[in-house]
């Protein structure tokens, strides 16, 4: 049962061959039997899932079941959820019972899909070894010293441990993709504006976007399906015809056009990645694509422009945390000056700290110009440089991240070297693009290697298509590590 | 590029963060080190560029003027640090 597809779950509930309630214990012992091991989530509430399984289990017996229905889903703990414990990662939120839902959530539980818990984070997101968590690193399944990647690291391990059936991430700037690849699964961030961004913590809000961490690209698209829409309360929320993700995954990729831009496959780019990509390059010619060479020029600025403008709206957005309504109070305190100081100087981890500084600085007067300005103009330039690819080819194709995942601490004390691991996703949050990984074969150590495949705005069902007709031919997706 | 502790201290106070003397000796050191790679930026001609502050280009969108969010004081104050008498609590201001 645990190997099953989400399709195969829909119809195993709705055949009756399993009940909610029973697959939700399956999963619930099993991750009492791994988590300790792995860490990948911080809060569970056994009572809360089984009592959504119950209610999901009545709409199976009364035959209104959606395609997610009673199906088990973990959600990264950056997205609120009514009555759950939603940290974000962080002390700073130890306490925050969240009072209401995410957009995200909702869906979710208008599908009837149920919450199995909340997973594992860097703090606010920020990180790309979920090492900055306040609730411990996770583990990579594959490789229990080695990190699963980050942002969204916890469910990344989840999924690939199998203790949930699939799971939400978010992306600001490869959080979804990395960990993905990283821990050998499938993830896919839509478009900016096509998810909600409502009661989903922010980070950096103009790129921030949720999507769907999963074992296939075929379950990516059911998720994305629930996920999407629109909603008036977030400002950015895109107001489209719902669309079905699906629609495409059976079309032959004969005539298909990938992109492969120079920049990805230069200096930097680990051996064992640069086989996996190329052999992967190779099995979509026989599947009848063809390969054309583009350039992504800018490619090497997307990290300063990345630490520029991500830190900047998250020295606005994080600038609420004051611990007066909600979340950390310090013990000691003399007046409220005093009071906001302590309570953001100990709620708060290292690197969000240092994130809030670069934000500060850049934002503060006299240097708006030469940094924030400079970087939003050189955004333009990224953005333009994907424009003039997507005339040239249909989907763009490179690794997801320069090397397959590294040693818990290899990278701890300088937050540079861990900046430039997201040397190959960030330049398409910056676009707004979407972008996904799905698993290509496996590296140094047996590491898994993730292929990055970056589609033009909207373009989600065909990139679904493209990872899905891959997945047919190949079996990556199904390898599972022993945990 | 190098900061200066006097950098460091100010942009502290106004990001509202407590830090003693070691920690912003190591943030000036980090700091130093994280703007000497968004240095890389400033090589770039980006005259006559306009500035992206948006991945869409979005209008805002209007809505009518009225209420959409129910009173839930208690909910919201369930989860406060200190709450008396259905306000929030915090150091005296005004003497």
């Amino acid at each position: 049962m645990i190997e099953s597809s989400l399709l195969q779950l829909g119809d195993a509930l709705r055949a009756k061959k399993i009940s909610s309630v029973e697959l939700m214990q399956l999963y619930l012992d099993r991750i009492n039997a791994l988590n300790p091991k792995l860490n990948a989530y911080i809060t569970l509430q056994p009572e809360t899932t089984l009592a959504q399984a119950q209610a999901a289990d009545v709409r199976l017996a009364t035959g209104k079941a959606d395609a997610l229905t009673g199906i088990p889903f973990a959600q990264k703990d950056i997205f609120c959820a009514k009555g759950w414990l939603t940290t974000c990662g962080s002390k700073m939120l130890h306490n925050f019972v969240s009072p209401y839902d995410a957009h995200v959530i909702t869906q979710f539980n208008n599908a009837g899909a149920v919450n199995l818990g909340k997973t594992n984070m860097d703090e606010f997101a920020m990180g790309s070894s979920n090492e900055t968590s306040h609730y411990g690193t996770v583990k990579n399944p594959w490789d229990t010293t080695r990190v699963p990647g980050g942002s969204s690291g916890g469910t990344a391990a989840a999924v690939a441990a199998r203790l949930c059936a699939a799971a939400t991430g978010t992306d600001t700037g490869g959080s979804i993709r990395q960990p993905a690849a990283l821990c050998g699964i499938s993830g896919i961030k839509p478009t900016y504006g096509t998810v909600s961004r409502y009661g989903m913590i922010a980070f950096a809000s103009s790129l921030d976007q949720a999507g769907p961490m999963a074992r296939s690209a075929e379950d990516c698209a059911l998720m994305l399906n629930v996920m999407t829409g629109f909603d008036e309360r977030d400002s950015t929320s895109l107001q489209r015809d719902k669309e079905d993700y699906a629609r495409d995954l059976n079309k032959p990729l004969n005539g298909l056009r990938i992109g492969l831009p120079k920049e990805f496959f230069a200096e930097g780019l680990s051996n064992d990645v640069a086989q996996a990509v190329e052999a992967t390059v190779a099995e979509y010619k026989k599947l009848g694509a063809t390969v054309v060479e583009i350039s992504l020029p800018n490619t090497k600025l997307s990290i300063p422009v990345y630490y520029v403008l991500a830190p900047a709206e998250a020295s606005s957005n994080l600038s609420r945390f004051d611990g007066v309504r909600y979340g950390y109070r310090a013990p000691n305190y003399t007046d409220l000056a005093d009071m906001y100081e302590k309570n953001r100087a100990q709620g708060f981890g290292e690197e969000v700290k240092r994130r809030i500084m670069i934000g500060t600085y850049v934002l503060s007067h006299g240097y708006y110009d030469a940094y924030y300005l400079q970087a939003q103009k050189i955004r333009r330039l990224i953005a333009q440089d994907f424009t003039e690819a997507f005339k040239h080819c249909d989907v763009i194709m490179g690794p997801t991240s320069p090397s397959t995942a590294f040693k818990l601490g290899e990278k701890g004390d300088d937050p540079v070297q861990m900046y430039l691991s997201d040397i190959y996703t960030i330049a398409v949050n910056l676009a707004g693009l979407p972008g996904m990984s799905i698993p290509c074969g496996f590296g140094a150590n047996d590491m898994p290697v993730g292929l990055q495949i970056i589609g033009n705005y909207f373009d989600e069902a065909r990139m679904l298509n493209v990872a899905h007709q891959y997945q047919l031919a190949t079996d990556w997706h199904t390898r599972t590590p022993n945990v | 590029m190098s900061l200066t502790t006097q950098d460091v201290q100010k942009v502290a106070r106004l990001a509202r963060l407590a830090m003693d003397e070691n920690e912003i000796e190591t943030a000036r050191s980090q700091l130093s080190g994280i703007f000497s790679l968004i240095a890389e930026m400033q090589a770039v001609d980006t005259s006559g560029i306009e500035p992206m502050s948006h991945a869409q280009d979005l209008s805002q969108r209007m809505r009518s003027d009225v209420v959409t969010e129910a009173n839930q004081r208690e909910a919201f104050q369930a989860i406060a640090p200190q709450v008396e008498g259905g306000l929030y609590l915090v150091p005296q201001v005004i003497e």
